[in-house]
This record gives structure tokens, sequence and C-alpha cells, in this order.
């Protein structure tokens, strides 16, 4: 399933870049877009283990930027 | 501002303050290194500290840290004052893109605010107000004046006037009563109304519409994904340069160091692609908003860049070009006034609900006195037999004239002839047509002038009546009686012969068309679901003047898009350029990455601007 969260203080642009790739090479990871403008992430993946790759996701995202959280 | 942002503007101008006294000062060693290393860390800190906190995380090429690199370098050189500012300006960018960013977001989530908030519905006669997700089909809900329609319904009670100008960018209100539809998004103006809902929220247009402009930003231009490849590449191969700058010469040229590390430390102030990566999506993002607002969604930045390259579109006929409603055109009475060969035909069509019937009665416009009609037999194939003011007359086409040997001729004039003859005398035609929309002209004139080599119009309908439409229009190429597999082939032979093709149709029957050309256009999409979904971009309204404006705005924001690419990788090539042979300073590289990137930004967000 795709689904789209809110992403709080994305600031800077090629940091939503880093993080879209970084998500991509998650496994399980089908599509998956960070949008600095919008502010918003989008996953597509298996509902079963779409959890444990936002988990995933979130540990990503803080390594590129320590601020930025996933609002579920 | 946010709270976020003031705080930041205040260690600005408190460290710009500071660095003014500093300079002014007249010291020396240490202490001048104090004075400046105190507005440094005030406008510093939270960047040092982010940078120490991404080489744990082993982010080296983070921007943080290649700014904490090039300051403290610039420190170890000796050149406070550069160090301070360097930093300064750096913040002052980020704050700068920080608020342009959140600008151009909000003026774009202003010119989609479409989304109903809430939505009254009457149930066991109350009346109560739910979000309009729970609404549920066939629900009656009430909107006064003021209030966004939540939901696709028909009025069952009152009328009004509705305004649709935030779906279809045209500002004239319309006016709706009992039975007609309204579409959800757009806004009551004048009198309370009731209606039946007649979709789920999910499903209605509204928040198809958001769905459609909100993913637009995933289906990224070639420029966008350009940019974000050549960003990856470019600050390791600029870091790695400055590496050998600082390095290499010193050591195996026995160089200054101080000059060669200065070298260096350009490089790395230059070596962020901000400009680049923020300014290029912020671009299609101001052009895609700035469309919607006049009501053309575009899907995709990669539709936006394809539309800006077309050179050849085809139009359907039908409801693109034409109202795709009839109007009679043209009266030819033999020995007979116009207005009473038309009044004998609307009596003898009077009981028709046939497209070409109805035309004759709306042209007729007065009352019709049933009284003066007789029986009425339908001839199948060729017309009817009526009885009117008690002659009897015959209304169709030549195979009936044939029948009742009246002595009759065709029209010279294209379209649909209806013939009248009393008995077997001839009385005259009328002729009929699909009406060419007020717009189509001129819609193909500015297509022209704007450089599009070839017009093509394809319909299923007759050569004469396509003949006739497509001069009248000004088309280049006609071809007609065509069926919808058909008009596939002829879009792929244009795209064989390497013309950038876009077709354009009112999206029923010709999704198979849509989708196989380059760009996909439907138009007159409120309220038609097939065509919002097999388009790539959608004109909300059916005027085929949409077009040129479409192409205007996708050609507009390419051109930014190109300028700010442009711009931004001469400056910082000419920068590494000055910076490796020793021309430019500290501050020639502070121009080169926070100039730089202000004023892409603000180029970018001329894209929003309504072009006249």
């Amino acid at each position: 399933m795709r689904k789209i969260y809110k992403l709080e203080d994305l600031d800077c642009a090629n940091c939503a870049a880093k993080m879209e790739a970084a998500i991509k090479k998650i496994d399980g990871v089908e599509f998956a877009s960070v949008n600095f403008l919008s502010q918003k992430l989008t996953i597509e993946a298996d509902d079963v283990i779409l959890n444990d790759i936002l988990k995933k996701a979130a540990k990503a995202i803080k390594k590129i930027e320590p601020d930025c959280r996933i609002i579920f | 501002m946010s709270r976020k942002q003031k705080k930041v503007l205040v260690r600005i101008i408190v460290a710009a303050a500071l660095c003014t006294v500093a300079l002014m000062l007249p010291i020396d060693g240490l202490w001048k290194l104090l004075a400046f290393a105190v507005p440094y860390l005030i406008i510093g800190y939270d960047v040092l500290w982010g940078a120490i906190r991404n080489i744990l995380h082993g982010q080296v090429f983070d921007e943080k840290f290649l700014m904490s690199v090039a300051t403290i370098g610039a420190f170890a050189i000796k050149e406070y004052p550069e160090a301070a500012a360097v930093m300064l300006f750096y913040q002052i960018g980020e704050l700068f893109q920080s608020i342009a960013v959140g600008k151009s977001r909000k003026s774009i989530a202003a010119l989609m605010d479409i989304r109903p908030d809430y939505a009254v519905v009457t149930r066991d006669g109350e009346e109560i107000t739910v979000s309009p997700e729970e609404v549920e089909i066939g629900e009656i809900l009430i909107v006064k004046p003021g209030e966004k329609i939540p939901l696709d319904g028909e009025i069952t009670d009152g009328h009004t006037t509705v305004n649709t100008a935030a779906l279809t960018g045209e500002s004239l209100p319309v006016d709706k009563a009992v039975g007609d539809k309204v579409i959800s998004g757009s806004i009551n103006l004048s009198g309370v109304i009731r209606l039946k809902a007649e979709s789920r929220y999910e499903e209605s247009t509204v928040s198809k519409i958001l769905e459609l402009v909100e993913n637009a930003a995933e289906k990224k231009a070639r420029a966008e994904s350009f940019i974000t490849r050549f960003a990856r590449y470019y600050t390791p191969c600029v870091v790695i340069g400055a590496v050998l700058l600082a390095v290499v010469p010193p050591l195996f040229f026995s160089q200054d160091w101080s000059a060669w590390i200065n070298r260096a430390l350009i490089f790395l102030v230059v070596s962020c692609p901000c400009a680049l990566v923020v300014s290029v999506p912020l671009s299609f993002f101001g052009g895609i908003g700035g469309a919607s607002r006049e009501g053309i969604l575009i899907k995709g930045a990669n539709y936006l860049e394809a539309l800006s390259k077309i050179d050849t579109i085809v139009f359907d006929k039908t409801g693109t070009l034409t109202k795709g409603t009839f109007t009679v055109n043209e009266i030819h009475a033999e020995n007979i006034t116009k207005a009473d060969l038309l009044s004998i035909a609307a009596a003898a069509e009077s009981y028709s609900n046939h497209p070409v019937g109805e035309s004759i009665i709306r042209a007729h416009g007065g009352k019709i006195d049933k009284n003066r009609i007789g029986e009425v037999k339908e001839l199948a194939g060729m017309g009817l037999q009526a009885n009117v003011d008690g002659k009897t007359y015959f209304v169709g086409n030549g195979a009936l004239m044939d029948k009742v040997n009246a002595d009759w001729q065709d029209c010279h004039l294209a379209g649909t002839v209806i013939h009248i003859a009393e008995s077997n005398k001839y009385l005259g035609h009328i002729v009929i047509n699909d009406e060419i929309k007020n717009d189509s002209k001129d819609a193909v004139l500015q297509l022209k002038s704007l450089g599009i080599k070839n017009t093509v119009m394809l319909t299923g309908d007759s050569e004469s009546v396509a003949q006739n439409v497509g001069k009248a229009v000004g088309i280049d190429c006609i071809h007609s009686e065509l069926l919808p597999a058909q008009k596939v082939e002829k879009v792929e032979e244009l795209l064989s012969h390497g013309c950038k093709t876009a077709f354009v149709g009112d999206g029923i029957n010709d999704a198979p068309v849509l989708s196989r050309a380059d760009v996909g256009i439907a138009m007159g999409a409120l309220g038609s679901d097939a065509a919002i979904e097999s388009a790539d971009i959608v004109l909300m309204d059916d005027k085929p003047s949409k077009l040129p404006r479409a192409i205007k705005i996708a050609r507009k924001t390419m051109n930014i898009v190109r300028q700010n690419i442009c711009f931004a990788l001469a400056v910082k090539a000419i920068i590494l350029i000055l910076g490796a042979f020793g021309i430019a300073n500290m501050w020639t590289a502070v121009f080169g990455d926070v100039g730089v990137m202000v004023l892409a930004i603000l180029n970018a967000m001329r894209a929003m601007i309504k072009i006249k």
C-alpha cells in the first residue's frame, strides 16, 4: 500500500534527496519519495512489513537530519 | 516567520553587529581572534554541533560539516573576519531559503484552498454539521451562501449562483437551479440550496483534484532527476579537489601552506549544490501551482517538461473544438418564409428528443401550440411524417424527399441537412451544425504564434463536416471518418515521424489516444472522472484557449529551470576556477554559495506569478 506521511522540520533540500535515496534502499520498499516542498514522505510497501519499514525510515531520516521526524 | 526563524534572525542581527564592531576595533592577534570568535559562535554553534553529530553518523559531505571545516580552516590561517562572515552569510541564506520555501508552500496551498471543511446534512429532520467524509450517498445536504459545496450532487431545492473559480479559473458565476449538478469545491454564492449527495467524499471531484495536485511532485521531470544525480557527485568531487589543492602544491612543490589552504577553503564554501537542489523543484512546484489556479491541472513535473517541447497538437473535434451540441446554422426556404418553415419543422419535431430535433425546437424558440399538430409518424432512417395545421408534411433526409417525389436539392453547406416538403412540394431545408466553440479559432491562432508547427484534427464525423469545422478553426491537417482505433494509429504515425505530440480530447471515448500521445490533455473535466484519470494534463473547463495558456506556463517554468541550472553551474564553475588560481577570495565564494541560492530561489518564485 502507498502511504503518505508528513515530515516535521525538514529543513534542507539536499537532505531530502539523500533521505529519499536512503529509504529506497530499505528492503521491501517498492517506492519512496521525500518531497521537500510539500514536506511529505511517500512510502509504498507491503502492509505486513510497513511498520517495520517506517521504523527503519525514521532511523534513516534521523541520521541525515537529526531534527526531522515523521508524523504518524 | 516561525519562532525558529525569528530566533535565527535575532542571532544574525547580534552576530552582524558584533562583527561590525570587531572590524572597527584597532586590535590584533589573540584579541582579534577572540573578537570574531564570539559572533562566530553565536551564529554558528548549531552548525558546528550539527556537523559533529553528522560525522558521528558518517555523513561526511553534509553542508554543515563543509561549512564548519571551511570556517575553522579560515580561523586557522588567520582570516578571522572571513570566517565569521562565511558563517553569517550561510545562516542568512538558510533563513532566506526557509522563509521563501515556506511562503511559496503557503501561497500554493492557498491556491488550492478548495477542500471543504464540513458538510451540513439533514438526518431525521435535523440539521447536523459533520465532516464531508461522513456523508453517505443519497443524503440531503444544505449549503448556505458563502459556503463551499462539500460533495458532488444534484440540487433538490432552491436556486443559486455558484463560483467555480478555484476549480476552473473561470471567475464568472454560473446559475444553478433544481435538477442541476453542482461540483464539490465550488462556492455557493447567493441562495440556500439543498442537494442530494451523489458521491462519497473520497470519490468527489474535489478530493480527486487535491490528490492529483499533491501527487504531482512525485513524477519528477528529467531536469529534476539530473540535479539530484548531479548533486550526488558534485559535492564529493569538489571536496576531493579541495583536499588536493590544500595538500599537493605545498607538499610536492614547496608552496606556501596558508595560501593554498585558503584556495581549498573557497572550494569547500561553494561545494554545496543547494541553489540547484532547492530552486529546480521549487520552480516546478510554482509552475504546477500557478497552472492549477487557472484550472489547468498538471499531473507531474515531467508532463510540464514534455508540454513545453510540444510541436504538434492533435485535436478531437466533437466536444473539444466544437460544443458537442447542435444548433441551426442556416435556413433555405423556397416559396415560404424562413420563419414559417422553421415553425413547421419545429411543430413536426415537437415530440422529438433527438439532438437534431431538439436543436430545431430551440432555434424556433417560441411556444409550439400542440393543437396544431395531428398525427406524427416516424419513418425509420428517413425522418418524420407529421400532420400540422391539417396539412401533411415530410421532414427528414434526402431519401425521404425521393420517396415522396419532392423536387429537392442538396445544400452546399456542410452539416446535417433536414429537408421539408408539403406532400410532394419541396419547401426547403434547415442546416444543422455542431457549433464551434467561441475561442477555438483564437486558440489555434495563438498556438501557431507560439510556434506549434502542426495542428491536426481527428474525427469520426463525415468529410464535409470535418472540413467545414477544421477550415473555420484554422487546422492544418484534417482526418475524418475515423474509428477510435484509427485515431490511435494517426497519433502513432505522428509519433513515429518524431513529432512531439499532444492530444486534446474531452476524455470520453478517447482514453487510448490520451495515453498514447506524449502528452494527453483532457478538457471539460469538471464532473468527468474518466478524463481526470486518463489524461496527463486536465483542463477543468472546456475552453480550448486554456491550451496556449498551459503551454506558456510550461515554457516559462522550463525557462526558469534552465536559467537557474545554467546560472548556478556557471557561477560555481567560475568561482572554482578563479579560486584554484588564487584570484577569488572568500567573499566571492560566499556569493557563489549564498548569493546564487538567493537569486535562484527568487527566480524560481517567478514561476508562480501569473503570466499576462
